[in-house]
C-alpha cells in the first residue's frame, strides 16, 4: 500500500509554545487514520500544516506523492477538508454553497449542480437546499460542511472533529458516510474527541500529546494490552475522603482510580466480584448508585497514555461549542 | 484545472452577495449625489462649476465605495472562517486575491460613473478625454481596493476595518487635490500629498475633464499603477505572514 500522506519530523512553534514537536507518520492509500489527543495537543495545527493553512518551521510533507512542504498549493486539488468549525457562507443557500465550493475546484456548471443535488440528497438536506446556510441547525451545518469537503471527490479527506456538538442522528449519519467513503477507497485523516468513534472507524490511530506522537498503531494492537483486564465502574452519589487508599489496602489486587462525576474505576487482572466491593464501599460511607462491568476499550489505553480523562476532554470541547 | 471557473465564481459571488445589495447600490447613488450637492452649493458658481467638481466627486465615490466594502467583506470572511475555504482551494494565491478584489474594483468603477451620468444631464462633457478618464477611474478603483485589502489584513474586527479606513480616507479628501489644488496646501503638507495615490488619480481626472492637470498623464497613471502593484504586493505578503503563519 503506497502512502497518501507522509510526514517527516514536522515542527511548529507559536511564540513560546511548541505546538508540534517533531512528529513523523504516514497514512497509506485508502486507510482511515485517527489522530487523537487532548485539547491543545497539536491536532488542528498538524491538519493546518498538511492542508496549507500553516507553514511548518521544519520537516517534510508529501501528499499523494507530491512534496508540498514549501508549496502547499501543489496538492490541494487532491484533498478535501472539513474543518472543526463550519466555514461555509451564511448568506448563500445550501445549494449555492455546494455549487460555489465545486467551482473553486474548476468543476463546470452542469456537473457542479448535479453533484450538489446528489450530495444534498445523500445527506437528507434536499428540503433545505434553498434555505440560507445561516438558518441551518448545527447538525445540518455540519452535514453541509462535510458535503462541501467531498464535492470534488477528493482521494484524500481531512476530517477535523466531524461529529462534535451535533445531534445523535446526524452524528450517526456522518459516521456511516465516513465508513462508506472509506469502503470506496478514500484515504481519511480523522481527528475526534469521541474515542469510541475512532475505535469503531479507524484502521490505525496516533495519540498526540503536547505536540508529540506518543503511540501509533492499529486499533487491535492498541487495545490488546488491556483486553485481558477486568474493569468495574462504580457510580456513587457520595465518595468519602480517603476511600481510594482504603480500597487499595483492602483489595491489593485492584488498581483503583477516582474519576470526575463521582465514579470509582477498579481494574484487575482477575474477574472483579461486585458484592464484596459494593459492601465495602457502603460500610465505609459511600452511597453506591450503580456498579457495572466495563469492557476495556481504547479509552482506557488513551487515558493510560495521555493521562487525560476522555469524558472531561469531550465535555470541555462540547462546552466550547466545538464543531459548529 | 479550469482556473477561470474558480476566478469568475469568486468574483460573481462577491458581486451578488455583497456589492449588488440594495443598500450598497443606494449608497453608490446617494453618496456621490450628496457630495456633488455639497460642493455645488458651497462654490455658488452655478452649473459652470460642474466640470470642475466632477473629478473630485468621482474620486471620492470610488474611494469610499471600495475601501470600506473590501476591508469589511474580507474581515467578515476572515472572522467567520469562510476565507479559509478560499485559501484551501487549489488556485494560485495571487489569482485568488485578484478575484476577491475584482468585485470591489468593478463596484468602484460603477460608483464612479454615477456622478458622470448625472453630470451629463447638466453640463457638456464632449470635451472630456475618455481615453485618460476611464484608465484613471480603473486605477483609482484598483488602488483604493488594494488599500482596502491592506486595511483588512491589518485588523481583526469589522468595526476596526471601518475606523482604520476613515483614518486613510478623510485626510485623502483634503490632501489629494480633489477639491482644493495641491499647490494651495501649506508647504509641510505637500510631501504628504505626493505620497498618496489619490493625488495622481485626481490630477489625471482633472486633466481628462477640464485640462487642469499638473503632471503628464503618463506619469500620473504610471505612479497610480505603481501604487496598485505596491499595495497589492504588501497585502499579499501580509496575508501570507499573518494568515498562513
Amino acid at each position: 500500500m503506497s502512502d497518501s500522506i507522509n510526514v517527516e519530523n514536522l515542527f511548529k512553534r507559536f511564540e513560546n509554545v511548541e505546538a508540534v514537536a517533531g512528529i513523523s507518520f504516514s497514512v497509506g492509500q485508502g486507510e482511515l487514520f485517527g489522530f487523537l489527543g487532548p485539547n491543545g495537543a497539536g491536532k488542528t495545527t498538524t491538519i493546518n500544516m498538511l492542508t496549507g493553512l500553516a507553514r511548518p518551521d521544519k520537516g517534510a510533507i508529501r501528499i499523494g506523492g507530491i512534496d508540498c512542504t514549501g508549496n502547499p498549493k501543489a496538492a490541494q486539488r487532491l484533498v478535501g477538508i472539513v474543518p472543526d468549525e463550519s466555514n461555509l457562507y451564511p448568506e448563500l443557500t445550501g445549494f449555492e454553497n455546494l455549487c460555489f465550493c465545486a467551482a473553486l475546484y474548476g468543476i463546470a456548471k452542469a456537473e457542479r449542480q448535479s453533484r450538489a443535488r446528489e450530495l444534498l440528497d445523500d445527506f437528507a438536506l434536499t428540503p433545505a437546499a434553498d434555505r440560507k446556510f445561516a438558518g441551518y441547525s448545527k447538525g445540518m451545518k455540519r452535514k453541509l460542511t462535510v458535503a462541501a469537503g467531498i464535492i470534488h471527490r477528493p482521494p484524500i479527506l481531512f476530517l477535523d472533529e466531524p461529529t462534535t456538538g451535533i445531534d445523535v442522528a446526524s452524528a450517526r449519519q456522518l459516521r456511516q458516510l465516513i465508513a462508506s467513503l472509506h469502503r470506496d477507497g478514500t484515504t481519511i485523516f480523522l481527528t475526534t474527541h469521541y474515542i469510541e468513534e475512532a475505535e469503531r472507524l479507524c484502521d490505525r490511530i496516533a495519540f498526540i500529546v503536547s505536540g508529540r506522537i506518543v503511540r501509533i498503531d492499529t486499533v487491535e494492537r492498541l487495545v490488546q494490552p488491556v483486553s485481558e483486564k477486568h474493569v468495574m465502574r462504580i457510580a456513587c452519589a457520595q465518595i468519602p475522603a480517603g476511600i481510594e487508599d482504603r480500597l487499595a489496602e483492602a483489595f491489593p489486587e485492584f488498581a483503583v482510580a477516582l474519576s470526575t462525576g463521582g465514579f470509582i474505576r477498579v481494574e484487575s487482572g482477575k474477574p472483579v466480584k461486585v458484592g464484596p466491593l459494593v459492601r465495602f464501599l457502603e460500610d465505609n460511607g459511600a452511597e453506591v448508585k450503580e456498579a457495572r462491568r466495563a469492557r476495556p476499550s481504547l479509552e482506557d489505553v488513551f487515558v493510560s497514555i495521555t493521562g487525560v480523562e476522555a469524558d472531561a476532554m469531550r465535555r470541555e470541547k462540547e462546552k466550547k461549542g466545538g464543531g459548529q | 484545472m479550469k482556473l477561470w471557473i474558480a476566478f469568475w465564481n469568486i468574483l460573481a459571488k462577491d458581486m451578488r452577495t455583497y456589492y449588488l445589495k440594495p443598500p450598497n447600490v443606494s449608497w453608490g447613488l446617494i453618496f456621490p449625489l450628496a457630495w456633488t450637492g455639497m460642493f455645488f452649493i458651497r462654490s455658488g458658481s452655478g452649473l459652470d462649476s460642474i466640470t470642475a467638481l466632477l473629478p473630485g466627486v468621482v474620486a471620492v465615490a470610488i474611494l469610499f465605495g471600495t475601501t470600506s466594502m473590501l476591508s469589511v467583506t474580507v474581515t467578515f470572511e476572515k472572522k467567520n472562517r469562510s476565507f479559509e475555504r478560499l485559501l484551501l482551494a487549489p488556485i494560485p494565491f495571487e489569482l485568488l486575491m485578484l478575484a476577491k478584489t475584482g468585485g470591489a474594483i468593478l463596484f468602484g468603477m460603477a460608483n464612479a460613473f454615477v456622478p458622470v451620468v448625472m453630470a451629463a444631464f447638466l453640463a457638456d462633457l464632449s470635451t472630456v478625454s475618455w481615453g485618460v478618464f476611464v484608465p484613471g477611474v480603473f486605477l483609482i478603483a484598483a488602488a483604493s481596493t488594494f488599500l482596502g485589502l491592506f486595511i483588512a489584513v491589518s485588523v481583526s474586527e469589522v468595526f476596526e476595518a471601518q475606523t482604520f479606513s476613515n483614518f486613510f480616507r478623510f485626510p485623502m479628501i483634503f490632501l489629494c487635490g480633489l477639491f482644493f489644488p495641491v499647490e494651495n496646501l501649506p508647504v509641510f503638507l505637500k510631501p504628504l500629498s505626493y505620497a498618496l495615490p489619490l493625488t495622481y488619480g485626481a490630477d489625471a481626472l482633472h486633466g481628462a475633464v477640464d485640462g487642469s492637470h499638473c503632471m503628464p498623464f503618463a506619469l500620473d497613471l504610471s505612479l497610480l499603477g505603481a501604487f496598485c502593484i505596491g499595495l497589492f504586493a504588501v497585502s499579499l505578503w501580509n496575508i501570507k505572514r499573518k494568515w498562513i503563519a
